[in-house]
């Protein structure tokens, strides 16, 4: 038997409204929360985005609206041994500096860890190259790279070992491992700093336990530090990857790309051509060509490096 | 910025008096020079733009190179307010964020209402600006006429699309001892001779050097020298590419030659390098703007090197007569300007004899005028370190010769495709044919 009940107030149950319900919802509430983060996603970071890779794919220049080329400006690039070696430059320069600064990085995380006198000090100073804007650092290297005034080729003539300046920055090899020595310089503090955080993470009775079961220093670092700092070192080399490639100041300022195009990366290759050059769809077209890079190196750190069995010691 | 009181006090008393000496802007005056003969140094036709009802400019300009230049230049907007009440607000950008800064002006049709820009900057959006024939006409003819580089730079199928302002000069500065001692008494005037003088300064220690990096204004310079001395183009007349021809491949083969006998490291070289490399007396030969001459002249420390500073100009090549780059800037009025009028006359009080002449002279041989009445200007003939720049508007070429103006010239340069060309040919990277041959295939893409 069903019963029906009867409503014994005359005034009718007044519906409440869309913001009302959407605050008492849960989802609604979420969502709520969500949206101005969502907003400035969609202004600052989608749109963009879009709007970039949609000028990919037309002729646009400074000043004036382009029409849809498809993928002409790829097959363009393609086709483009400037962009191809800006493409190789790229790599290397990520790669090599990448790997230096996660290992010298490290190194120096383990020493700082350790009980130093002024330990606070150093620290804090450790951070003086990542803090100093990018554009002074790269005029105190652009000085110490000159091809007249290089202090290192000063100390090196004075003490005879060599009879002329190094000509650092206008040999393509020399000038390759030149940005890469500013960039390690630059981008150490960060991997340290972050590795640092890390490792004071890492209890020290487990340590302490491997040390009584008799592991070595090599031992405890490669069974107990490391695997539980592995998704530290993800994500702070996630990042300084990123960097790395899209790196754009350092170059700017010591060589604009030069000498011969030895030095251009992707990032410096796409602005030459897009803002001086006002090829817009061009250079978006080769900032485009970037995303892929970034997202393997993404996917190869979130899936490669954060994997549980490694975490644990038996991978 | 905008030209007040405290910026005005700034410049030299003579230039803030010079509102007082120009007198009023009154249509009556204006008629009467209107109706009088156009004799040199006479304002031209002013009654044809009289500022409308409550009008405001804004110029966005270059970030001045020589203070005095912005000092003047300022006085003679500050007198043109004073005449006629046009508020004009200048805002500076430094010298290379004016065309994207200006091309995005143009494009959304908002932002500054004059923009004082490089080379070929108003091709890009000739359709957004103001045709200013009427001006430039009247400014041609009260003036001694326009350099033919220069008004090329302004015109567009005919019509004056932007008014010249002026061209940065570029000169060999060279130590006057070290090219004696080298066996030089007078400097060569043809690209063999200057060859050879490069050699014997090799061989005493005291070298040349010239930009093969990525220096956008010396870098540019020296490439386009080296091309058109030797009868180069990168285009012909029909905006076809025309860059793989005996004469670049004779032009490379003169780099190779003159490259072999510079300072080591010039494929790095940016635009600051040439300098510092030669007031450090590390190099005896450059070619630069007057700045360079300044830089010593400022420092008494440099006093010996200033007082050994010759100037003179590139040598000529096998083409026969001297053509060089040079930056130049013009001023362009967007169509978005709501007064046109009062930016007309404004640019027509700037170029006025005595405000133009102002303000050539305390740009210290920097600017090299646009109006060959300018050529009789005393700071020409005050300095012989300021001669060889006299000639810049002279012997200017135009960007991207012989084909036209536009995108694809401004792209080729901003890409750096000859100064790559030539750097790496002279470095050995790519064989003088195939850096031409890669040269073309970058030209083409901009010429399509």
């Amino acid at each position: 038997m069903s019963s029906t009940s009867v409503r014994t107030d005359d005034a009718p149950r007044r519906r409440p409204g869309l913001l009302t319900r959407m605050i008492e919802s849960r989802n609604g509430l979420g969502f709520l929360f969500m949206l101005p983060a969502g907003i400035f996603l969609l202004f600052f970071l989608t749109y963009p985005l879009g709007l970039g890779v949609w000028l990919g794919f037309t002729d646009t220049k400074i000043g004036r609206s382009g029409i849809f080329v498809g993928l002409e400006n790829y097959r363009w690039l393609f086709d483009d041994p400037v962009f191809w070696l800006a493409v190789f430059n790229t790599l290397f320069y990520t790669v090599f500096a990448s790997v230096a600064k996660f290992a010298l990085g490290l190194w120096l995380a383990m020493l700082l860890n350790r009980h130093l006198p002024f330990k606070n000090f150093f620290r804090a100073i450790i951070l003086l190259p990542w803090v100093v804007p990018t554009v002074l650092s790269a005029m105190a290297f652009w000085w110490i790279f000159d091809s007249q005034f290089s202090i290192i080729s000063w100390v090196l003539m004075r003490i005879g070992l060599i009879d002329q300046p190094i000509n650092f920055l206008g040999d393509p090899w020399n000038a390759r491992w030149s940005v890469i020595a500013a960039n390690i310089w630059r981008g150490i503090p960060f991997v340290a700093i972050s590795l640092l955080a890390g490792l004071q993470t890492i209890p020290q009775s487990l340590n302490e336990a491997a040390a009584i079961d008799g592991a070595t220093p090599w031992q405890r670092f490669t069974k107990v530090t490391l695997p539980l700092l592995t998704p530290i070192i993800a994500v702070v080399m996630t990042f300084s990857v990123l960097f790395t490639f899209t790196d754009f100041q350092l170059i700017y300022v010591l060589t604009r790309g030069g000498p011969v195009n030895a030095t251009h990366l992707m990032a410096t290759l796409s602005f030459q051509r897009a803002i001086p050059g006002g090829q817009l769809g061009e250079g978006a077209a080769i900032a485009v060509a970037m995303i892929p890079f970034l997202l393997a190196a993404i996917l190869f750190s979130f899936f490669g490096l954060q994997r549980r069995k490694w975490q644990q010691g038996n991978d | 910025m905008t030209i007040d009181r405290r910026t005005l006090l700034k410049g030299s008393a003579a230039m803030a008096a010079a509102g007082a000496l120009i007198g009023p802007f009154g249509a009556s005056r204006a008629a009467a020079q209107a109706a009088a003969p156009a004799a040199p140094g006479a304002a031209p036709a002013a009654a044809m733009f009289t500022p409308e009802e409550g009008a405001t400019l804004r110029l966005l300009r270059w970030v001045p190179f020589v203070k005095g230049e912005e000092e003047a230049w300022n006085a003679n907007t500050k007198a043109f307010t004073d005449a006629t009440g046009v508020q004009v607000t200048i805002d500076q950008e430094s010298w290379e964020d004016v065309r994207p800064k200006a091309a995005v002006a143009a494009n959304v049709g908002s932002g500054p209402d004059m923009v004082m820009s490089w080379f070929d900057d108003p091709f890009q959006y000739p359709d957004k600006l103001v045709e200013v024939t009427d001006l430039c006409t009247a400014l041609g003819e009260a003036h001694g006429g326009w350099y033919e580089g220069l008004a090329a730079y302004g015109q567009q199928d005919g019509k004056w699309i932007s008014t010249p302002l002026c061209a940065i000069g570029n000169a060999v500065c060279y130590r006057d001892s070290h090219v004696k001692a080298a066996g030089f008494n007078e400097f060569p005037t043809d690209t063999d001779g200057f060859l050879a003088l490069c050699t014997a300064l090799k061989e005493k220690g005291t070298p040349a050097g010239f930009p093969h990096g990525k220096a956008v204004g010396d870098g540019n310079n020296y490439a386009h020298w080296l091309l058109w001395s030797h009868g180069g183009m990168t285009v012909n007349e029909a905006g076809e590419v025309a860059i793989n021809s005996p004469e670049t491949l004779a032009a490379i083969d003169y780099a190779k030659k003159l490259y072999a006998t510079f300072i080591p490291g010039t494929e790095s070289w940016l635009d600051i390098n040439n300098n510092r490399a030669f007031l450090a007396g590390e190099v005896s030969l450059t070619a630069n703007g007057v700045s360079l001459y300044y830089a010593a002249m400022k420092d008494p420390a440099m006093k010996a090197i200033a007082d050994d500073i010759r100037t003179t100009n590139l040598p000529v090549g096998p083409v026969g007569k001297p053509v060089e780059l040079h930056q130049t800037s013009t001023i362009s009025i967007f169509s978005h300007c709501k007064y046109p009028n009062a930016a007309k006359a404004y640019l027509e009080f700037m170029y006025r004899s005595e405000n133009m002449n102002r303000w050539l002279e305390a740009a210290s041989a920097y600017c090299c005028q646009a109006l060959k009445e300018f050529a009789a200007n005393p700071v020409w003939t005050s300095n012989p370190i300021h001669a060889p720049y006299a000639k810049a508007s002279e012997s200017l070429r135009v960007n991207g010769y012989a084909g036209p103006l536009g995108p694809a010239s401004a792209g080729a340069m901003a890409d750096y495709v000859l100064v790559d060309m030539f750097a790496e040919a002279v470095t050995g990277q790519r064989t003088p044919e195939e850096a031409i041959a890669n040269a073309e295939r970058r030209l083409q893409r901009y010429y399509r």
